[in-house]
């Protein structure tokens, strides 16, 4: 418990050391802000519907970024070995960087707590939806970061980890836009399947056990497949 | 100490180790020697648990692999070839990372040990630098305290000295000597006078075998098996000379070698028996006006029974 607490807390201030968090989180303020404020006026309501609308497709993007290194490098760069060889199993370390990112993904989306402060104060929000909203937001960003972890073990090329980690993510995202493509008899499946269904429940404030359980579950496989990857690179 | 026997590794269809067996006694220095790509470093992955054996056991002080892996590695101090480490990180904050994951969580403890290894490696000047801009040399001396983190039973070092300067060799040698008073070491190079200068026992390896395992002491005297007399004359012919060195004891293996420089004549002489034959050569040469440039004994040092193990094989 200690050792993927230790790993966590390094790969956590590892962001920080480098300018890698602060570029990405100037990057996701950007993106998301001028996409949110640049109708929000329009509409003039006083929710944040669209800007968690947007969430999953900007998470596809940013989160691989922010994960690809996490396998990646240390392969590259020879580290792997001098972690792999301290006493630590590599369900240690899946978990360590696997919390690393999540957290990271979570101090990415502390700024736009901004957003619903202000929109309070011009207009009479619902918070339900809004915490809901960021509820959902967690579990799709740890459901990404797994994802993303798994492309990351795949290869010792950064970049490569990085395409694998945004067509994963990206399929999931956007395969419920598809479904008029597939065949009736499969729908539901896909339906299911996609990430965006179940983050909208959250943005509605509905707090439904089957898309807790869904990205939990999603969680689970990759990082499953994940430590199947290490045990099979070795 | 440790045991391996038949270890054997495949890179899909490329055979890097090939039923290697190796005991280590406690308190022992040993040596892995072998050319480049003889599967010193698979082997010493495959030790310390970073690689899955394709066949082949491994046992350290009774616990086995893969079964107690983490146990194993926590006896362990494993010193990777050019110490691969965190470069965004500094000295110091990485060896509290490491003393962390390696169960030293007090920071007291983490000082004593900190204190301890700075002397030990000379890090006390470079503990607030970041590793990227460390020189190779200090780089494997932050690596070396890695290793030594939890004062480990067993180090494992891949060659701890390549790249290194002479320097910088001779300290990181001053070193393992230092440490291996007490520790047991397996640590892996492929220069033979490094292996002389610091093992007790002598593994060479080539493509993937082991083609000999014996003391330092033991190889060096089968060196002195081979060796020969090698006498330099001024004056005679080579036939001349030949025909009188062999009128001396006929047993003798004489043979021609190529002289250093022109109107010289060299010979190579083995006597059957090994037996030293110089002041026999010197005394029958005395009898004529020839002049003695060079008579000297030349033993097999390991270089040649190296080249010879490794050259065979290959």
């Amino acid at each position: 418990m200690s050792q993927i607490k230790t790993i966590a807390i390094k790969e956590f201030k590892d962001y920080f050391i480098s300018p890698i968090a602060y570029i990405v989180i100037a990057l996701f303020l950007i993106v998301t802000g001028w996409f949110f404020f640049s109708t929000f006026f329009i509409f003039g309501r006083a929710d944040m519907r669209d800007f968690f609308s947007l969430l999953p497709i900007v998470f596809s993007f940013f989160i691989p970024a922010v994960t690809m290194r996490l396998f990646a490098e240390e392969r590259n760069v020879g580290s792997y070995e001098t972690l792999l060889t301290m006493p630590v199993s590599f369900t240690d370390i899946a978990l360590g960087k696997f919390f690393a990112a999540t957290l990271f993904a979570a101090a990415m989306l502390v700024p736009t707590l901004a957003y619903p402060v202000f929109i309070s104060f011009i207009g009479d929000m619902d918070p339900g939806p809004v915490a809901g909203g960021y509820l959902g937001a967690l579990f799709l960003a740890a459901a990404y970061c797994a994802m993303g972890l798994f492309a990351s073990a795949l290869t010792r090329n950064q970049i490569i980890a990085f395409i694998i980690g945004c067509a994963l993510c990206f399929t999931l995202t956007i395969i419920n836009r598809m479904l008029f493509f597939m065949p009736p008899q499969i729908v539901a499946v896909i339906e299911y399947i996609g990430a965006s269904s179940h983050f909208t429940n959250f943005s509605k404030g509905i707090l439904d056990s089957r898309d807790i359980i869904y990205f939990i579950s999603l969680v689970c496989i990759f990082m499953f497949s994940t430590y199947i990857v290490m045990q099979e690179k070795n | 100490m440790i045991d391996v026997q038949d270890l054997t590794k495949y890179y899909n269809d490329f055979c890097a180790v090939d039923h290697i067996s190796l005991s280590v006694q406690p308190g022992e220095i040993l040596g892995l020697l072998g050319p480049n790509g003889a599967g010193k470093t698979t082997t010493l992955r495959m030790l310390t648990g970073y690689f899955r054996p394709t066949s082949g056991r491994i046992s350290v002080k009774n616990l086995d692999m893969p079964k107690d892996t983490l146990r194993i590695k926590s006896l362990m101090g494993y010193l990777p070839e050019s110490a691969p480490l965190y470069h965004n990180m500094l000295v110091y904050d990485y060896l509290v990372y490491v003393a962390r994951i390696k169960g030293i969580t007090d920071p007291d403890k983490q000082m004593e040990r900190f204190k301890i290894l700075a002397d030990l490696c000379g890090l006390s000047t470079i503990m607030d630098k970041p590793i990227a801009t460390l020189s190779k040399g200090l780089k494997q001396r932050v690596g070396l305290a890695h290793a030594m983190m939890t004062d480990p039973e067993i180090l494992v070092l891949d060659e701890p000295t390549s790249g290194l300067d002479p320097n910088q060799i001779a300290e990181i040698r001053t070193i393992i000597r230092q440490i291996g008073k007490e520790k047991t070491i397996v640590f892996s190079t492929h220069i033979l006078s490094e292996a002389e200068a610091t093992c007790d026992r002598i593994v060479i390896i080539n493509n993937g075998r082991v083609v000999a395992d014996d003391t330092t002491a033991n190889l060096k005297h089968k060196g002195m098996q081979n060796s020969f007399v090698r006498l330099t004359l001024k004056g005679p012919d080579r036939k001349t000379a030949h025909d009188f060195l062999t009128s001396m004891d006929p047993a003798l293996d004489i043979r021609s070698a190529e002289p250093k420089e022109e109107g010289l004549v060299c010979f190579e002489i083995r006597s059957p028996d090994n037996r030293d034959v110089r002041s026999d050569i010197y005394l029958k040469i005395k009898q004529t006006d020839w002049i003695i440039l060079e008579l000297a004994r030349e033993t097999q040092a390991l270089e040649k029974i190296f080249q010879q193990l490794t050259r065979q094989e290959a």
